[in-house]
């Protein structure tokens, strides 16, 4: 008997084997996602919302529906449906191109409203579909198609950290995480707890997933590995940023 | 159950905004998304003073980009969603209405054109009439109903949310900073005392049943992997629209028949030109009088017919011959003589439009 790895059941079956190339962390991310709507039994209620990029090959990747909309815009499209229609729970699913490049003034207008969706945000240090050039995340030095020398902070600054921002924008009630394909389980935990955010109206969700692009980083599987669990973590840390409770009384405010 | 906004009709006085917003609440329009910018923007102030009374419900956006694309996902969700903009809000309005384009999304857009390009005037233009009709990167698969009075801002919101569900194409009103701006009487109604029945709107996503099990999970996208996909895609949308076309077109005219020279004219432009055309024919001029209400699709047999058999066109607008081309291409293969008045970001009055006839005329 061979043992399968377990597939979450919110899958679409019809559309695996996937269409992200191989080793990338796309998948990783869209499984704890998977298991996490399993989890919460939550499969008939979600609208899940993709842009452009990378992550747009998920258009089919689970039975819930999906609408793949513009690069940048998928934080606006799902605000629209869940201000229509409240018993939907929303996940805007981007890169982080379209997070924190051009869909910028929607993540920061989204959690200063504190809109009751969930955004998952890609981190692969640069621009995966368009063929690897330098993103917001890109980190000092590294080298991408647009940045050959490697990032020059001087002239490009440090890469965006998103979740921070996030938290300090953000009100009571919102959720900010960041986790890392390089351990699933936690990632999942983060994701579950988004959306559990959502469901309890708390307010915006947000978790950052580092991830891997080996095709653009030509890396092989080691490298990869050693890429986003060493080098990655030196910029951006993962765990728990921002969790909902009261905000706490400053003194002398 | 809320009560009815219009109780049977009832004669107003009031400006193009107000009435819009009105429009709005009495074709039952459950959301409205919208980003600041003059000169529609009374069109959010009235509809946020009446959305509690009627439970009706309001976003404001960030910008034009969020406001188009949350209003395609109030369609997606299946509401009667809408938005109102002017100038470089409606240039940034393009991209999701490129979106709403592709998916078949029936979003509801006012335009109350102001001058242009860029930030130009905040008052008054025919100057948008290019970029709603043909915006986007695309085919222009839409609807533009241009208005010139108080009356069709009322009866042609609420048309647009119909043609716009029955036919699943994005529909705009165009309008102008005039009919915002300037109050007059009209009367309004509700719908249903006129026999208008509002088209039910359906939930492209968020429907009952667990998707993969009971039914089929929505996968819409506007990415496509190969051209033949597209192709196809988009052969069917252009055949759609190639058969709704002639359900949607609509005009007005008059003393066509027997014309030598007719002035075509659309929204507010097109009230000078039907008075010039009056005065004139009362002096003896063989005039005539045509105008589209739809700017897309345009009536084109009526087009060809009018121009086919008049020996002169007169286009008259406050543009720089946006609508003129869409006319020429109408009626691409007549001979019959193309004249102008442009004023591009300005107003036109009937004094301007018969001098110009007369010049014509010798
Ligand atoms: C308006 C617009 N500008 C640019 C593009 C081209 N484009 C497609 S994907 C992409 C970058 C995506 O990078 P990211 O968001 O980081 O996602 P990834 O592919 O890395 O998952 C760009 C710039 C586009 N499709 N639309
Ligand atoms: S290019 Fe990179 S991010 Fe895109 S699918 Fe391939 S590995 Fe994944």
């Amino acid at each position: 008997m061979s043992v399968q790895p377990a597939m979450p059941k919110c899958w679409r079956v019809e559309s695996k084997p996937h269409k992200f190339c191989p080793g990338c962390g796309h998948g990783l991310v869209l499984k704890a996602l998977g298991q996490a709507i399993d989890e919460l039994g939550i499969q008939d209620k979600v609208v899940f919302g993709c842009d452009i990029g990378c992550s747009l090959l998920s258009v089919d990747f689970f039975n819930v529906d999906t609408v793949q909309t513009h690069h940048g815009r998928t934080t606006p499209v799902i605000t629209g449906v869940k201000r229509a229609n409240t018993d939907v729970i929303g996940v805007a699913y981007m890169g982080d191109g379209g997070g924190y490049a051009i869909g910028a003034q929607h993540l920061v207008s989204a959690a200063t409203r504190n809109e009751r969706i969930t955004a998952i945000l890609v981190n692969n240090t640069q621009y995966g579909m368009t063929g690897g050039q330098m993103a917001p995340t890109t980190m000092p030095g590294q080298k991408t198609e647009t940045s050959p020398y490697g990032r020059d902070v001087n002239t490009m600054g440090y890469p965006t950290q998103g979740p921070e921002m996030v938290a300090a924008i953000t009100q009571e009630g919102a959720y900010v995480a960041r986790g890392t394909v390089a351990n699933i389980k936690q990632l999942k935990g983060f994701i579950k707890k988004a959306l559990e955010n959502q469901m309890a109206g708390n307010g915006f969700s947000f978790v950052e997933a580092l991830s891997t692009c080996p095709t653009n980083w030509r890396t092989n599987a080691e490298d990869t590995w050693k890429f986003v669990e060493q080098d990655m973590t030196k910029y951006f840390k993962v765990g728990e940023i921002k969790v909902p409770g009261p905000r706490e009384e400053k003194e002398g405010q | 159950m809320p009560e009815k906004p219009i109780q049977g009709e009832k004669r107003v006085f009031m400006t193009g905004n107000e009435v819009v917003a009105w429009a709005a609440v009495a074709a039952e329009a459950d959301i409205m998304y919208g980003y600041p910018i003059t000169p529609q923007n009374e069109i959010m102030h009235y509809w946020t003073r009446m959305l509690p009374k009627y439970g009706r419900r309001f976003l404001q956006t960030e910008d034009e980009l969020s406001a188009g694309f949350t209003t395609a996902g109030g369609v997606l969700a299946g509401r009667r969603a809408f938005t109102a903009t002017a100038g470089p809000g409606n240039t940034l309005m393009q991209e999701p209405l490129s979106m709403a384009e592709a998916m078949r999304l029936p979003v509801v857009v006012i335009v109350q054109q102001r001058g242009g390009p860029s930030t130009a005037t905040v008052i008054y233009s025919q100057q948008e009439v290019t970029m709603t009709t043909l915006g986007g990167n695309g085919e222009g698969l839409r609807v533009v109903y241009s208005t010139a009075t108080h009356q069709e801002l009322f009866d042609y919101t609420i048309k647009s949310f119909n043609t716009a569900w029955k036919y699943r194409f994005p529909t705009f009103v165009l309008g102008d900073g005039y009919q915002a701006k300037m109050r007059e009487s009209l009367t309004m109604y509700d719908p249903a005392s006129r026999g208008i029945t509002m088209v039910p709107t359906e939930p492209y996503v968020g429907r009952p049943g667990m998707p993969g099990v009971d039914r089929e999970p929505t996968h819409l996208r506007n990415t496509y992997n190969v051209e033949e996909e597209l192709f196809e895609v988009l052969e069917q949308y252009l055949a759609d629209y190639a058969k709704a076309a002639p359900e949607i077109a609509e005009y007005d005219a008059f003393d066509t028949d027997d014309a030598e020279l007719v002035v075509i004219s659309h929204g507010v432009v097109s009230r000078a030109c039907k008075e010039a055309v009056k005065e004139l024919r009362e002096e003896g001029y063989k005039v005539g009088y045509f105008r589209p209400i739809t700017l897309r699709p345009l009536p084109v047999d009526q087009l060809r017919d009018v121009a086919g058999k008049a020996k002169q066109l007169l286009v008259v607008e406050s543009a720089n011959g946006q609508l003129d081309r869409l006319i020429k291409e109408a009626i691409y293969g007549c001979t019959t003589e193309m004249l102008s008045l442009f004023k591009p970001g300005v107003g036109i009055t009937t004094e301007e439009v018969v001098a110009r006839v007369k010049e014509i005329k010798g």
